[in-house]
């Protein structure tokens, strides 16, 4: 679009702007409050709900609405034998194709949900981090491509928890 | 002044990598301290990465990810001397915010 007046501000387009900015300071002021939906994952909201569930499919269900199925495609890669639970250096990657989000699940956390990764068009599909594992637990990543969940999972030992005991 | 966030952005001509460490407690909520109170929770709860007015990763987090967080990704687009922008918020509001030229 060109500009093609020089009458300084449309009065609708004023009232475009002040409507836009309303709508920010809404969003600031939602964020303190753990009232985001539940399909945080769409949108740019931080999902409060998924992090507060306490199992690893409830989570799954919370992040994204549906169940993932296991595939090949998703190369998870974390120590067999974790020293120190505090720590743990995990990596995923994909072949997958149309990916949007890649989260991290721990099972036998207090809290499964540990970190979820939005990944916007022209983002590699692979993301490493570090995580905490209150014990031995089952790790799952989930990756969201095209609309659908896949998942991999991993068995990882810790010798010494990562809650500080 | 010393920030929070640092940063190491490489270019190989198409693809820019990202490592990123941060210096935050994450703090669970449920480790007692010395005196055996509990610690209360407090932890990041999402870290964007910008580049070119374009959000290129967005990481939220719980309180499993460790202590003092590290994050590698990828990305496509950018080239040599662009400027990366990373910015975090934790759930007690604090927040940083700082920019890194992709070398």
């Amino acid at each position: 679009m060109t500009t093609t007046t020089t009458t300084g501000p449309h009065p609708t387009r004023r009232l475009i702007l002040q409507g836009a900015a309303s709508v920010a300071l809404l969003g600031l002021g939602n964020l303190p409050f753990g009232a985001a939906p539940a399909r945080a994952a769409a949108n740019d909201k931080y999902p409060e709900e998924a992090f507060k569930q306490k199992n690893e499919a409830d989570a799954i269900k919370a992040l994204y609405g549906k169940t993932a199925e296991p595939s090949d495609k998703v190369k998870l890669d974390a120590p067999e034998i974790a020293e120190n639970g505090g720590v743990v250096p995990i990596s995923v990657t994909t072949s997958l194709e149309k990916v949007t989000s890649i989260s991290f699940f721990v099972a036998e956390n207090p809290n499964a949900l540990a970190a979820s990764y939005k990944i916007p068009d022209g983002t590699i599909p692979a993301v490493a981090n570090r995580l905490k594992m209150a014990k031995t637990t089952r790790l799952t990543a989930v990756v969201e491509a095209d609309g659908k969940l896949y998942s991999a999972t991993k068995e990882v030992k810790v010798t010494v928890g990562g809650c500080g005991g | 002044m010393a920030s929070s966030i640092r940063v190491r952005a490489t270019s190989n001509g198409d693809i820019t990598e990202v490592q990123a460490l941060i210096q935050h407690p994450m703090d669970t909520g449920l480790v007692k301290n010395p005196n055996g109170e509990l610690v209360p929770a407090h932890f990041i709860q999402e870290l964007k990465f910008e580049c070119n007015g374009k959000d290129v990763f967005v990481a939220n987090w719980g309180t499993a990810v460790s202590k003092d967080p590290y994050v590698k990704f990828s990305f496509k687009g950018a080239k040599k001397g662009d400027e990366l922008k990373i910015s975090w918020i934790d759930n007690k509001g604090a927040s940083d915010t700082t920019t890194a030229k992709i070398a």
